[in-house]
């Protein structure tokens, strides 16, 4: 199969209340992103968005960025859900060998609406909708069920905030760099038992813009040093009612792992993988994925957190860019992790730069409570 | 360059966008809510196939993606599989005031769970695991309302 690569990255800023309008973000991550590259918009031919009509409050919303994408006289198609699954989409097109250099972009201006309503909104309106609940409270469900399952206290989940705030203080973009204790995080304000402010992540604005080509135009467009090869890729889906899964169970996740990892040849994920970016919208999930990506047993991942494993000196660092936790635009999430192990596999990643980074692991989620799973290896 | 940008007033206007809708609830959620509304009861469909019993009924079988044809009265009563207490004030989607709980309650005769409230409790003493029944409203109008909550059995 020919292979694709990610030739250049841009994003905005993690803001709140940002003064730019969603467009304006696209323009902006766009243009970063080509000039990463070293092209301009004559040389890409079709661009995937990503976006949520509901978040935005228009319809068709990728109609309303496509001049910003610079979609004009172009091809343009979209994926609503992470970014994730649009930059597979944008890896597809191309392997289809129907379309050549491609823009993925994605935004969330999360600031602009009520995040409770409009998550509720993604409950079947016929059951759960008219209960109220939301993407917090049915967190909330999901981290009770993980804890249960495997005897797990609130305290573990609160050292992936401490970890990865920690983290954010390297990443210039991160909305909330911070020094905070496990007592902090245990102190905050109530949201939704067991979950504290400190546990969830920030309503965030942000836009990502991600440049694809396949090898032969990668090559003729690009130096080695700018080129990040996606190896593998997998996702898979659970049921779609909360009710209907065992939350604290990872068997979409593992599946989708298995297809990614299946694809790059690799056997060892722990081993073989030198560090990874794991959706945390909530602390907890981000030891629940883990377990589901293969990096440790079922219910081991807050005893390896404590062991230091997931820390940006650690045997597997995890989130080192601080995470969803430090910045989470919902739909751009993804691209945002996907950009974040580009940087560190050109070493381009500053003060939190990894020695001899050379794979990568990135997840992205769509659906409530982890429904949907994509998977990335990437690599040099 | 663009220094216009930083002395720029940045307005914000303020906007609602409310749609009415009419949702279809189809045949399979419709039986469930008309047994709920006329004779107060909770019925789930089963799988033929592998015999995975939902509730709410389902049109397929998400394992098999057989049509679940077969029927079966629940008696009401269930084991909480995990629960949070809501402590954030929602009022325009929130049935009712924080702070209140949520479950998942693994329903007796079934074998997926069902989101509700759990109530006639404090919020501290629910637990996994607990012991509970469905309190149907006596005014039902057909929607998961009906059950008005779910309350610990003795």
């Amino acid at each position: 199969m020919e292979k694709v690569a990610i030739i250049g990255v841009g994003f905005t800023k993690y803001a709140q209340n940002s003064p730019l309008t969603f467009a304006e973000m696209v323009f902006e991550a766009t243009t970063k992103a080509l000039e990463d590259a070293g092209i301009t918009r004559d040389e890409v031919d079709n661009v995937v968005s990503v976006s949520s009509d509901f978040w935005d409050g228009r319809t068709i919303s990728s109609m309303a960025i496509s001049d910003a994408s610079g979609a004009f006289g172009k091809d343009i198609t979209t994926v609503e859900g992470d970014g994730t699954f649009g930059a597979l989409y944008g890896m597809m097109r191309i392997l289809s060998g129907a379309f050549g250099v491609s823009i993925v972009c994605a935004h969330h201006k999360g600031t602009e609406s009520n995040m409770n309503g409009i998550t509720n909104c993604a409950f079947d309106p016929l059951v759960e909708r008219k209960l109220g609940l939301d993407a917090v409270s049915s967190a909330a469900l999901q981290a009770r069920r993980y804890m249960s399952k495997y005897g797990l206290l609130e305290e573990q989940f609160a050292l992936v905030s401490v970890k990865n705030h920690g983290n954010a203080k390297r990443n210039p973009i991160a909305l909330l760099p911070m020094d905070i204790t496990v007592d902090d995080v245990m102190n905050s304000r109530k949201v939704a038992d067991p979950l504290k402010v400190l546990d969830c992540s920030p309503v965030t604005d942000g836009a990502c813009t991600l440049i694809l080509a396949a090898e032969r135009q990668a090559k003729k467009l690009t130096t080695n040093k700018k080129r990040v090869w996606m190896k593998g890729v997998g996702h898979c889906a659970d049921a779609f009612r909360p009710g209907d899964r065992d939350l604290a169970d990872t068997r979409a996740l593992k599946a989708a792992a298995k297809r990614a990892y299946d694809m790059a040849g690799i056997s060892d994920p722990l081993n073989e993988i030198d560090f990874a970016e794991v959706y945390d919208a909530f602390s907890y999930m981000e030891p629940l994925w883990l377990e589901g990506l293969g990096i440790c047993d079922d219910g081991k991942g807050c005893e390896y957190l404590e062991r230091g494993w997931f820390d940006a000196g650690g045997r597997f660092p995890v989130n080192v860019s601080g995470g969803r936790l430090s910045g989470h635009p919902v739909q751009s999430a993804g691209l945002y992790a996907m950009a974040e192990a580009v940087l560190q596999l050109r070493g381009e990643a500053g003060e939190r730069q990894l020695d001899g980074a050379e794979t990568a692991l990135v997840h992205g989620v769509n659906g409530m409570c982890g429904q949907s799973h994509c998977v990335w290896v990437l690599g040099k | 360059m663009s220094d216009w940008k930083n002395d720029v007033e940045i307005m914000v206007h303020e906007g609602k966008i409310s749609v009415p809708y009419s949702w279809t609830v189809g045949s399979t959620l419709s039986r469930f809510y008309c047994e709920l509304r006329d004779n107060g009861k909770i019925w789930a469909n089963r799988c033929p196939k592998c015999g995975t019993t939902f509730v709410p009924p389902k049109i397929k079988c998400i394992n098999c993606y057989e049509e679940p044809h077969d029927w079966v009265e629940l008696p009401g009563t269930g084991t909480v599989e995990t629960y949070t207490v809501v402590r954030y004030e929602e009022p325009s989607m929130h049935p009712r005031k924080a702070p209140f709980v949520y479950g998942v309650i693994k329903m007796d005769g079934a074998d997926t769970g069902m989101v509700h409230f759990i109530d006639e409790v404090a919020p501290e003493d629910v637990k996994v695991g607990m012991r509970v029944e469905a309190v149907l409203e006596d005014e039902r109008e057909g929607n998961i309302l009906d059950i008005k909550h779910f309350r610990p059995i003795g």
